[in-house]
């Protein structure tokens, strides 16, 4: 008797906790295991919660900031770990390049309803991936402090320098810039944007040699450097997520941060009320006089591995395509991204991406070889920064670490 | 023992040790001997939610016929070691030229990564081994002479920082010495400087990693030499004591060279744990400050284009490193074992 109620109870249990997913599932039925590796913020989050509600068989997601040191080990064997990696336009690189993922032509025209066709990662004419959410870096300010200095929103790096001396000088914040500038990754991504926005080119016109040792180089570290002495003394050990808990702590008036990162700063249940009230988005700043935005445009997308079996490349394909399924955006998912899904509507938490794209901002570039200048970037400009040596000693450093990763890879001879 | 039944005894270690050591050994002695082809790069029409552009991208077409008739890839010799993520050879060549004097010899091999690695490696290897041997002798010694009821509860918080994951360990203590943590706070309060911060200076994250290092290792070389005082001769103590030997002479002239053997061990043990230091660099953020070649083989991997042939270069010259560091220890035990079997 006791034993029936129980099994009752558990029944229903289960029944009351499994409709409502079931009925968010939106009868999306698969066959196959999934297995999904990628970056960890909010939006990634929600692309593999959609995926997770599928039935039918086993959906994981693995999603760490860690994603580039395993997706492409993942998916090396055969059958691979995973069959799904979510990518960004940097990181399909290193996946195009060790040959892991499979061209999506025939899934798509079988199961792609409803992609928009900007959304499809084309490259030598196969769809290698699908979009889902554009992201830059811009600028985000506190509007009271800027009010309280008497200055504006700058519009470029050098009004931020000046705005920020002001910020200090009247003693309204100690450091008063933020900054994702940790050593590595971050730092790299940085001497990017502002090199960018410098109008400097990386390589030699259609080779793999690099040429950033020049003035623009030296102008960019020179920024970078200058932004530096008004930001938290351990800059080189602050990420995004470090930079924005700063932000949210409320010792920061402005910096420039990923689109992607704007939700949770202006979210009351993530950051203090002042902080919440006063978080205003701007545009990506220019610098050195350019027009061009020193920052980069990104996309994030999902890819399938090529070493899985066709089945599972379906089911793969079908738990991602409800992670993005347009329905899934309520009010929840919508002001976590700037969405390529089809009903995005930009909310506050997006303008700043969204002005990238207006003012022409560059596409991160997609090079095989771009990787190694970031990471070499990502090591050597760490001198500089700590003023050990000076900007042309560390460009050479950067050329020659690069030039010896080039060569072992086959890049260069 | 017979040589026979020495066979039989010594199979399963030693098919183990072929296995798990030697193999993996001999197979990284390989892949840093090779890198991978040449890429075949084309220029190829690339569309994405920005656009379409002529882009470069590899053909993986083509190179896969050579890469499966060749999947070691290109065979370099020691080029890679020779390279400047690594020994440097060509740049080392060219400093020694160019420098006018010592001072700047050395600086500017400092800034060659194997070197500076190198630098931070050895310094905190011989720096962390002695204190972590003094410090775990010195609480080996004081939790010995407590009464027996406090013994127990005493061994267990010694033990803490060494049951704690490094990883973890040092994330605690990042977030402790962070400038807004509460030993960061402290510290500016104490020196009355309120830019302190031991994050932004090489100087002081050298310091914070050894300090880091001696509290996470004493424990082990606390337990080791704890044990070793249980066996301690009575006897000679005693004999010592009516000789009239001051409790630091006892431990100076007897309880030392007693555990000497333990003291060999636990310093093997530390100076090949040490040498290849890593989990704090990671747990710290200190790579801006502080690297090592475990860090170069860990950043090596994880780059978004990985470099194979550059980690296993490094792994090779870690094995190295740690077998010339093992090796005077190496020698006086077969010395000190020789001796003990002419007696």
């Amino acid at each position: 008797m006791i034993k029936n109620i129980m099994r009752l109870a558990v029944a229903s249990a289960i029944a009351v906790f499994a409709a409502p997913i079931y009925a968010d599932g939106h009868g999306c039925k698969i066959s196959a295991r999934v297995s999904i590796v990628g970056n960890e913020f909010p939006a990634i989050h929600a692309v593999a919660d959609g995926a997770k509600v599928c039935k039918g068989s086993e959906v994981k997601a693995n999603l760490t900031a860690d994603h580039q040191k395993i997706n492409v080990a993942g998916m090396s064997g055969n059958p691979a770990e995973y069959t799904s990696a979510i990518i960004a336009n940097s990181s399909i690189v290193a996946l195009m390049n060790n040959d892991v993922i499979r061209p999506l032509d025939d899934l798509v025209s079988k199961h792609g309803k409803g992609l928009k066709k900007n959304q499809l990662i084309t490259i030598n004419g196969k769809v290698m991936a699908v979009a889902f959410m554009a992201n830059a870096q811009h600028l985000v300010y506190r509007s009271d402090i800027l009010e309280k200095a008497g200055i504006s929103a700058p519009k470029t790096y050098e009004e931020m320098l000046s705005g920020a001396k002001i910020i200090k000088d009247k003693g309204l914040m100690d450091y008063p810039l933020g900054g994702a500038y940790k050593a590595g990754w971050n730092l790299a991504q940085e001497f990017t944007n502002m090199y960018i926005g410098h109008g400097g080119e990386f390589f030699k016109p259609g080779s793999a040699e690099v040429s950033i040792n020049n003035a623009k180089g030296v102008a960019t570290l020179e920024m970078l450097k200058a932004l530096s002495a008004y930001m938290n003394p351990d800059f080189l050990t602050h990420d995004s997520n470090a930079t924005s808990a700063e932000w949210k702590a409320g010792n920061v008036a402005m910096m420039n941060m990923w689109g992607s990162r704007m939700g949770p700063l202006m979210d009351p249940e993530q950051s203090t009320p002042t902080v919440v009230k006063t978080t205003t988005l701007g545009d990506p700043m220019t610098v050195g006089g350019g027009s061009t935005p020193a920052t980069t445009l990104w996309w994030d997308g999902w890819t399938v591995a090529k070493n899985i079996s066709d089945a599972e490349a379906e089911a793969t394909f079908i738990a991602m395509m409800n992670g993005i399924n347009p329905k899934r955006l309520d009010d929840k998912m919508m002001p976590l991204a700037v969405w390529l899904i089809e009903g995005f509507k930009p909310g506050p938490a997006n303008v700043g991406v969204a002005a990238a794209a207006r003012m022409n901002a560059i596409p991160y570039p997609m090079l095989p070889y771009q990787g190694l200048l970031h990471s070499a970037l990502g090591s050597e400009i760490v001198d500089f920064m700590q003023g050990k040596e000076d900007a042309a000693t560390t460009l050479a450093d950067v050329e020659a670490a690069y030039t010896a990763a080039a060569k072992e890879k086959g890049f260069l001879n | 023992m017979k040589h026979k039944t020495f066979f039989w005894f010594f199979l399963p270690t030693a098919s183990a040790m072929l296995l798990f050591i030697a193999l993996p050994i001999f197979s990284i002695v390989i892949q840093s001997l090779f890198t991978p082809h040449d890429a075949v790069i084309i220029v190829t029409e690339n569309c994405d939610p920005f656009g379409c552009k002529q882009e470069t991208t590899i053909d993986q077409d083509a190179t896969r016929d050579l890469r499966k008739s060749e999947p070691l890839g290109k065979f370099v010799g020691l080029e890679i070691y020779k390279d400047r993520g690594h020994l440097a050879v060509n740049e080392i060549k060219e400093i020694w030229v160019e420098s006018n004097n010592f001072a700047e010899f050395k600086n500017n091999i400092g800034n060659l990564p194997f070197y500076r690695a190198m630098a931070f490696t050895l310094t905190f290897t011989f720096t962390v081994t002695p204190l972590m041997l003094v410090f775990g002798f010195i609480i080996a010694l004081a939790v010995n002479s407590l009464h027996q009821n406090l013994k127990g509860l005493t061994i267990f918080f010694s033990l803490l920082p060494m049951i704690v994951s490094p990883l973890i360990g040092s994330l605690v203590l990042f977030w402790m010495i962070d400038s807004r943590g509460i030993i960061g706070e402290a510290l500016q309060y104490v020196f009355e400087d309120p830019d302190l911060s031991l994050k932004a200076s090489t100087g002081l994250t050298w310091v914070m990693l050894i300090v880091y290092g001696v509290w996470h290792a004493a424990p082990f070389s606390f337990v080791v030499f704890y044990a070793g005082l249980q066996t301690l001769p009575m006897d000679t103590i005693e004999s010592a004591k009516i000789d009239g030997a001051s409790r630091l002479q006892q431990v100076w002239y007897v309880v030392i060279p007693h555990l000497m053997p333990l003291i060999t061990f636990v310093a093997l043990m530390q100076l090949m744990d040490n040498f290849r230091v890593f989990e704090p660099i990671v747990g710290f953020s200190a790579e801006a400050h502080a690297q090592s070649l475990s860090w170069f083989i860990f950043n090596d991997l994880g780059g978004e284009t990985r470099l194979l042939s550059s980690a296993a270069t490094s792994s090779v010259l870690t094995i190295i490193g740690v077998s010339i560091l093992l090796f005077p220890v190496l020698i006086r035990t077969w010395r000190d074992f020789n001796e003990k079997s002419a007696k």
